[in-house]
């Protein structure tokens, strides 16, 4: 645990980066800081690893004063990942990994060997380790990047606008592989960021700084985006609160209907007499094809034959409600598609159950925002409840 | 001059190597020590003039300053400054060209450790790299480009410098200028000019040489 004890950052020229700044990074989890240049978020960070030292206050490692701790012996055990990659030029890119193991006097081989296997695990080809940075892509670099800052196992990892000078794709898939990494490594992650989005999809907690060096909010995402703690944290957040916090209510509870659905071989005959405006569509593996306005459907033969309409499709284990809504705004019908994991189709999840999920999540909202008492609502999509605490 | 050739080749044969004194062979040889001696001791005392001026910044401008009238002197007058202390000898030569080769390769360590990206310094020492161990094995080894061109532009003004120290009898192939002059024979000047000007461009070469294979890393090589 990393805990920052009234810490205050005053530099000679009278400016405060940092304001008696107290909060817990729990281990194992990811915690962000975010907040608008000059809010102290990348102070903080370093006055962790003492890259920086508090004027007053103190930063503890698990109890530790970090003050305490000779600075290239801390640094050593704490992973650093920072924006561009740092990474060394003239040194290949298995000689950039291993240079922590390196540093604690590692075996060259054995310290060569963990490089090769850290390479393998963010996702890169081994085939890059003998070459040098410049030859790689920002992405790439980046992910050697944290290779690197994981090879010598450190608990701590400290990043630092890491995937802020990457196009959107790429930053999104960097995330997505955090994300990844973290699940089977469980390290103490302090990352900063300026991106609210970036901060809200990657913390467990997110801590938003104000300029000044105030830590205006710290909560856990869903909470964040519920309750903004004030007017600051608000603007911060943006527009479209109520929608991304829909990112945090699974979609796994919501009521499917199998009688929307029709395989492509099926006669047309026997959707005749339907009240049912749209059918779904699906094709022999599984997959869905797209919808069939059953008002418009010739008079015989199968549904090969049928126009059909674009349709929108959300992963039920996995997604969560916003991506069921945005599925189901995708449909003409206005229903989603629930597929599973492998894309099949499993069934149809219609505007009714949709709407019965989005006021529960309201209610969740109000209730977690403590400004009405939350109606007990129906059981069916209960999800929204468990998303809102678990996350 | 009376239908005196450009180029006598039976003198150059007689003279290459008499094994006495102000054979060509000898003049080259002389000419080489001269001119790289100054070089490496030019950057033995620039490197840690140049790592100081790095640490305390202050330093810098002054240091400069200095070093750029150092640069200015004129090299005669200062050939006669030192004559009463070193005589004749190759030091007269040597200690001259050695400043010129310090107030050049001053800037060069300074900027060369300056052209190390602030993303990779702050990298090294948030790994926990000591500041030594961080200079040895991060800032140098990036330094190292702009370093090496300083070192060459070093290396071939100070190829060219060494004939003036003819006028001192201490001049390398620079002997040969004077000797051309002295008897209007214009053989000696053209054989001192081609032997200087293929020696600067040999070491050139060498040192650009020694900086491919310094640096792999470096982008302007293109990809691999």
């Amino acid at each position: 645990m990393i805990t920052f004890d009234r810490v205050t950052k005053r530099y000679p020229d009278g400016t405060v980066a940092v304001d008696d700044l107290s909060l817990e990074v729990p281990t194992g989890g990811i915690t962000v800081f975010v907040g608008p240049s000059g809010c102290g978020k990348t102070t903080s960070l370093r006055m962790i690893n003492r890259m920086i030292d508090p004027s007053e206050g103190r930063v503890l490692l698990d109890g530790v004063d970090v003050t305490t701790v000779d600075p290239p012996t801390l640094r050593r055990g704490i992973g650093y990942v920072i924006q561009q990659a740092g990474l060394f030029p003239h040194r290949k890119i298995v000689d950039n990994v291993a240079t922590v193991p390196q540093l604690l006097g590692w075996d060259r081989r054995k310290a060569r060997d963990r490089a090769m296997e850290l390479l393998e695990r963010v996702g890169l080809d081994t085939g890059l380790a003998n070459r040098y940075p410049f030859q790689l892509s920002g992405g790439q670099q980046q992910r050697v990047g944290v290779a690197r800052a994981l090879a010598a196992d450190p608990p701590v990892l400290l990043m630092d606008e890491p995937f802020s000078a990457v196009d959107p794709i790429v930053r999104a898939s960097l995330q997505d592989e955090l994300l990844r990494l973290q699940a089977e490594l469980h390290k103490t992650i302090v990352f900063v960021t300026h991106d609210i989005d970036e901060a809200v999809k990657l913390g467990d907690r997110v801590a938003v700084l104000q300029v000044g060096g105030h830590l205006a909010q710290l909560d856990d995402p869903a909470t964040l985006l519920a309750r903004p703690a004030d007017g600051f944290v608000q603007e911060f957040l943006g527009r479209d609160r109520g929608i991304r916090r829909l990112s945090f209510v699974p979609g796994e509870g919501l009521r499917l209907r199998d009688d929307l659905t029709v395989p492509v071989s099926a006669d047309v005959a026997s959707a005749r007499g339907t009240a049912e405006p749209w059918l779904a569509v699906v094709g022999p593996d599984g997959g869905p094809l797209g919808w069939a306005a059953t008002s418009g459907l010739p008079k015989s033969g199968t549904f090969e034959a049928v126009p059909l309409a674009p349709y929108g499709t959300f992963v039920r284990g996995r997604d969560s409600l916003r991506a069921a809504l945005d599925a189901a705004l995708l449909s003409p019908s206005g229903n989603a598609i629930a597929v599973d994991d492998s894309g099949r189709a499993e069934g149809v999840v219609t505007r009714e159950v949709l709407d019965e999920a989005l006021v529960l999540a309201a209610r969740e909202a109000s209730r977690v925002a403590g400004e009405t008492r939350a109606g007990e609502g129906p059981g069916e999509a209960g999800g929204a409840r468990e998303a809102a605490d678990g996350r | 001059m009376d239908g005196e050739p450009l180029v006598r080749w039976d003198w150059i044969w007689r003279n290459w190597s008499t094994g006495r004194a102000g054979s060509i062979d000898s003049l080259l040889q002389q000419h080489v020590v001269m001119a790289l001696l100054p070089v490496v001791l030019g950057l033995v005392v620039a490197l840690p003039i140049g790592l100081a001026c790095v640490r305390w910044r202050w330093l810098y401008q002054p240091t400069a300053g200095l070093m750029n009238v150092v640069y200015a002197l004129p090299s005669l007058p200062v050939f006669m400054l030192l004559l009463p202390a070193t005589g004749l000898g190759p030091a007269t030569v040597i200690i001259p060209l050695s400043f010129y080769g310090v107030a050049v390769l001053i800037p060069a360590v300074v900027d060369g450790i300056a052209s190390v990206p602030d993303h990779v310094r702050q990298s090294a020492v948030a790994m926990g790299f000591t500041p030594l161990r961080r200079l040895l094995r991060v800032e140098l080894p990036i330094a190292v480009p702009v370093v090496l061109a300083g070192l060459r532009v070093v290396a071939v003004s100070s190829i060219s410098l060494v004939s003036v120290g003819a006028l001192i009898g201490q001049g390398g192939l620079g002997n040969l200028f004077t000797d051309a002059f002295k008897r209007d024979f214009p053989t000696p000047a053209v054989v001192g000019i081609v032997l200087i000007v293929a020696l600067a461009l040999l070491v050139d070469g060498l040192l650009l040489a020694a900086q491919r294979l310094l640096t792999p890393w470096q982008r302007a090589r293109g990809s691999a």
